[in-house]
């Protein structure tokens, strides 16, 4: 299978048009999607008449995007005009927004093809794509266990081979974990690096749209397209987007790389697997025999996290997800005899358990009197995370963790709420300190099932933790490639 | 409005935070979700395991710490007052559950309560 | 430890000493009851698009149609402060001498079909404006708490059968409002009486659109009122159960929803009974008050920091540049034209009509107070009336005070003046009103005298209205160029002597 870069060169050069590309995707879409699910709809005719046009534009001699032609699928929770924008949520099943997301404009600039919208937990709440009301996503490389979550669709159409790229969104670990459970690369950049407009919004101050992608090179290539400054998101980063393709054969050499204790099974956090934390070790001596300097290091507030995170996540969840009411849009549940009655049915008919789950341990924290006292309160832990963080990046340029304390389990191994959560422990300070984070695939655990390094970095710092995670990568295929 | 003045010690209320059969009840009444007496036992337990886990945090002591509601923090970012021509009116119309005259139409406000 | 501003009481008591000092309106209710009032004040904002959303702001359009994906809260949509909602807001702060702060946005949420999100953006613990003042006509000076900027909500129209609220039926709702900047203005409770509410009320209005914030039309909505109400002893300083009435769309009705509030309160109190704190609606037909529908549990909004926006921060520099662009406000204006000579009614009418600069220019210049004023209020209500150049109208004044023209050929040349723009001097001439001599006056005097000896003589004797009788013989024969205050001295003169 290609690269993203290779078809967008050969696109461009007119030795292979971008019909025939996307046919050979859609013709592996036909052969195995039944089976995995990562769509919630395929949109074939709509990628034909794009891929036609990007045909037209090469064949005229016209200039063409750095994606010219490349097949890519969209988390269905990011806003296409006309095409139905479901959130796998009853509650949006037939809405079809009249605007794009920020991130499709991008993409259908640098000449994309959108093959299709992906499988998600119901409003991108949960870690294994079960929460989904259009059934579960099946991980492609063992169609028994899940694909993680909430971005499972993409992460499965990327290790299918039904798109080479694809979009996901990551609030505590949405992308990474299922890149990790599905053997290829997850990004979330940092906050504010890629416009929210257009995502349908989990929670606001945690939410970044990221690349999967089967290499690095190609995470890097999608960031470059999607990232940078937008007017309509006034959590943008106003700042140029660094050139992370330039510096991706940089090298680890000189390079510092700490291994984050709490993350390793060292601390009160549990239930890593140790073949996990045995291949983090294996790439972090990887990364030292490539000429970085390696130790380990203790950001004690990590372990904080995840409380950190169920606190201000719900919180802004059951606000955001307030507006799905039954008057406007979505799903109206009839026979109400006055407004409130029918948004409450409405609601009620339209969410699924964890979505009602999360709102109410929102609105719990909101309610309990002022803010502060859990929303507020959260977000100074977020605080000490962040403080801890800046302390460890003073003596190291990134760091290492598991990206999924284990590899992908079987569908319905974790029916527990809090069981699901602890899911995210690795993923989550990333989000809560807005920094960037990449899982890259490095060997097996159990099962002969992938295993996926977390790299770590500060805020904006995506060029040095993408020439480690090449440098990972490279090491990972036996200096192949 | 005003501005709630009892406002909260450092620590003092947070640990209090096992939750009753009737908070759920009570927040899902604030969400605007109806739930059956077999879903509130269940989300009592389940939602209750989430607030004990989460209560490490109530110890710890953060009343000098700047909480962070932004990562990226930066201010004033305003938008030109000049009119976006973008006709919604019946995109907007046409995905309504009910619409009437170019207006969404729903139940009365005040009807028989169910 | 935390951001909240300070409790609302310890500057409330700091007022009400000051005010305490000066005399008060009497209240409507007996004696030793007191009212106590504070207002909170919406006011939409003149902007060409809405708070956080590029759709159009404008009031009077067909539904739905000033509509966009944010500010119909489409899912997805992000919403962007619009920057001159904000300096106009910082306007008005300065205008009521507040303290303008780094203030965030935040979500008040309850679910209200009204409105797209089901949660208003809005501001909590740090507002925009806070800690100003506002000084009324009287002297009396009504504490502001906070001016701070939120968004409104779209309307909804019962449709029904009998157009009752409580029938069955339905309701359609237009969100051609919702997400209109507005400012809240909420008062310290340092009204002590309806009419002093309505001259407050009066008074933020013409600040509001004194400084372009607002064009505060009551009958188009851009200004609503909610009072929070409530009595005690008189001379005591406690503080009792108050009651928000809300729904109230006029000045007039301000004062009569207060009158009836206190009223109910203290017979409450009377009857050993109590009010409850609860939201009542102002119903102008029955000219009560009505309790809202009871809720089953007090509001919770939820409030807490909008994470997809950032803070407003104004910088020093920002502030100041707004201050220097500020217009003299209508109190220095009225104060401007009383301190040169004007009573304060004739002033106050000459700012309200937008006259006042005109006015006080031609004093400049020597024109007399009075008269100046005067034309203002009787015979400057015509468009153009601001264009007139003051010399000119201090020339026209000065004629006229100076005999050079009766007050009927004044108002006639001050018309012409503003159609023309020509001199008083020239339109007089080209008009022939050259004041007419008192020889002149005096010889026709007496030829009327002559033609009508009988009316004469019972003048003479003291039968006063044929006074009218000769001054209007006098004014046909002139063509009414003849200046009353001559012929009523020569009667005078010649029926005494």
């Amino acid at each position: 299978m290609s690269t993203a870069i290779e078809i967008a060169a050969a696109v461009s050069a007119g030795e292979q048009t971008a019909s025939s590309v996307l046919e050979s995707y859609l013709s592996r879409i036909d052969d195995r999607e039944a089976e995995i699910h990562a769509f919630n709809a395929v949109t074939a005719e709509e990628a034909r008449a794009t891929a036609a046009a990007i045909d037209a534009s090469v064949a005229a001699g016209e200039t063409v995007g750095p994606l010219a032609g490349v097949p890519v699928a969209l988390k269905d929770n990011m806003c296409t005009t006309g095409i139905a924008t479901t959130c796998s949520s009853r509650m949006l099943e037939d809405w079809k927004p009249p605007y794009d997301a920020t991130v499709v404009e991008r993409l259908r600039e640098a000449g994309a093809i959108m093959v299709g919208k992906t499988n998600l937990d119901e409003f991108a709440m949960g870690s294994s794509t079960e929460n989904s009301a259009f059934g579960v996503t099946h991980n492609p490389l063992d169609v028994t266990r899940v694909p993680g979550g909430s971005s499972g669709g993409s992460a499965a159409a990327v290790a299918a081979g039904f798109a080479p790229l694809s979009l996901g969104s990551d609030t505590g670990g949405s992308i990474r974990q299922p890149a990790a459970l599905c053997g290829v690369v997850g990004m979330k950049p940092s906050y504010g690096a890629v416009s929210r407009y257009g995502l349908i919004a989990f929670a606001s101050s945690l939410d970044q749209i990221g690349p999967f992608s089967a290499t690095v090179a190609d995470s890097a290539l999608l960031y470059s397209v999607i990232a940078g400054h937008d007017a309509r998101d006034s959590t943008s980063i106003p700042l140029p987007v660094p050139d992370v393709q330039a510096t991706l054969d940089d090298g680890v050499e000189g390079l510092r790389v700490g291994i984050i204790s709490e993350l390793m099974g060292e601390g009160p956090l549990e239930g890593f697997e140790p073949e996990v934390l045995a291949r983090v070790r294996d790439a972090a001596n990887a990364l030292a025999a490539a000429g970085a300097t390696v130790a380990e290091v203790s950001v004690p507030s990590t372990i904080y996290g995840l409380s950190a995170y169920y606190q201000i996540a719900p919180a802004e969840a059951s606000s955001n997800l307030a507006r799905y009411d039954g008057v406007r849009y979505g799903h109206r549940e009839p026979g109400g005899v006055n407004t409130a009655a029918m948004m409450k049915a409405s609601r009620t008919a339209g969410f699924g358990p964890e979505v009602k789950r999360r709102i109410m341990l929102g609105t719990y924290a909101l309610s309990a009197g002022y803010y502060d006292a859990f929303y507020g309160k959260a977000q100074r832990v977020r605080t000490l995370i962040i403080n801890d963080l800046a302390k460890a990046y003073a003596d190291f340029d990134v760091l290492l963790s598991p990206t999924s304390p284990c590899v992908a389990f079987p569908i319905g191994a974790k029916s527990d709420p809090l069981t699901m959560y602890l899911n995210d422990t690795c993923t989550i300070p990333s989000n809560l300190a807005g920094h960037p984070a990449i899982s890259v695939p490095f060997g097996t655990g159990a099962d002969d099932l992938p295993v996926g390094v977390q790299v770590l970095a500060p805020m904006l710092g995506e060029a040095k933790m993408y020439t480690v995670a090449r440098a990972i990568e490279l090491a990972a295929s036996g200096g192949q490639s | 409005m005003s501005v709630r003045t009892d406002s909260v010690n450092e620590g003092a209320e947070p640990e209090s935070s096992r939750l009753s059969r009737e908070d759920v009840a009570h927040v899902a009444s604030l969400a605007l979700l109806e739930l059956t007496d077999a879903e509130l036992d269940e989300f009592t337990g389940q939602l209750d395991a989430v607030l004990e886990h989460a209560k490490d945090i109530d110890a710890l002591d953060v009343g000098d710490v700047e909480p962070t509601y932004h990562p990226y923090p930066v201010t004033n970012v305003f938008r030109d007052d000049v009119v976006e021509q973008l006709d919604v009116h019946d995109a907007a119309l046409a995905m309504a559950p009910e619409a009437e005259d170019g207006q969404f139409r729903v139940p009365p406000a005040l009807g028989e309560e169910p | 430890m935390t951001d909240i501003e300070q409790p609302v009481s310890s500057t409330m008591l700091s007022a009400w000493e000051v005010d305490s000092k000066v005399e008060r309106e009497t209240s409507h209710l007996p004696a030793e009851w007191e009212m106590v009032i504070g207002l909170e004040v919406h006011a939409e904002l003149a902007t060409e698009t809405k708070m956080f959303s590029p759709a159009r702001n404008h009031f009077g359009s067909e539904p739905n149609t000033n509509v966009h994906p944010v500010c119909l809260g489409l899912p997805g949509t992000l919403p962007v402060v619009n920057g001159k909602a904000v300096e106009l807001s910082i306007r008005l702060g300065l205008a009521l001498n507040c303290h303008v702060q780094r203030c965030v946005f935040a979500r008040k949420n309850y679910f209200y079909p009204d409105m797209p999100k089901d949660y208003q953006i809005s501001q909590y613990d740090r507002p925009l404006n806070i800690n100003g003042w506002l000084e009324l006509a009287s002297g009396h000076t009504i504490g502001i708490e906070r001016a701070h900027m939120e968004e409104d909500t779209g309307k909804s129209t019962h449709v029904g059968e009998s157009g009752r609220i409580h029938d069955a039926g339905y309701s359609l709702v237009d969100y051609n409002r919702a997400g209109v900047p507005l400012i809240e203005i909420v008062s310290h409770p340092d009204i002590r009486g309806p009419e002093e509410a309505k001259e407050y009320v009066a008074e933020l209005q013409r600040i509001l659109i004194a400084v372009g914030a607002s064009d505060g039309k009551f009958e188009e909505g851009s200004l609503r009122v909610d009072a929070n109400v409530s009595v005690r002893p008189a001379g005591s300083d406690e503080l009792r159960t108050r009651c928000e009435v809300k729904n109230v769309n006029s000045l007039r009705s301000l004062g009569r929803a207060i009158q009836y509030e206190t009223q109910r309160h203290v017979d409450l109190y009377l009857a050993g009974d109590r009010p409850v704190q609860e939201t009542r609606h102002w119903d102008e037909e029955g000219g009560r008050t009505r309790a809202g529908r009871s809720k089953e549990q007090a509001e919770d909004y939820r409030y807490f920091p909008d994470p997809d926006l950032v803070p407003v921060d104004p910088s020093p520099e920002w502030i100041e540049e707004i201050r220097q662009s500020l217009p003299v406000l209508p109190r220095e204006r009225r104060q401007r034209l009383v301190d040169a000579g004007g009573t304060a009614q004739a002033a106050a009418l000459a700012v309200e009509r937008d006259l006042d600069q005109l006015a006080f220019d031609a004093m400049s210049q020597g024109a007399d107070p009075e008269r100046t004023l005067k034309h203002v209020a009787n015979n400057l209500a015509v468009d153009g009336a601001q264009t007139l150049d003051p010399s000119n109208f201090a020339e026209l004044v000065k004629l006229e005070t100076g005999g050079g023209l009766t007050a009927t050929q004044a108002k006639q040349v001050l018309a012409e003046m503003v159609e023309t723009g020509n001199a008083p001097g020239d339109i007089a001439a080209q008009r022939g009103f050259e004041a007419m001599e008192s020889s002149e006056l005096e010889g026709l005097l007496d030829g009327i005298i002559a033609a009508s000896p009988d009316e004469w003589s019972r003048f003479c004797e003291g039968e006063a209205k044929l006074q009218g009788f000769f001054t209007g013989q006098i004014m046909k024969a002139t063509k009414g160029q003849a200046d009353g205050k001559e012929i009523a001295k020569l009667l005078a003169q010649k029926s005494a002597g």
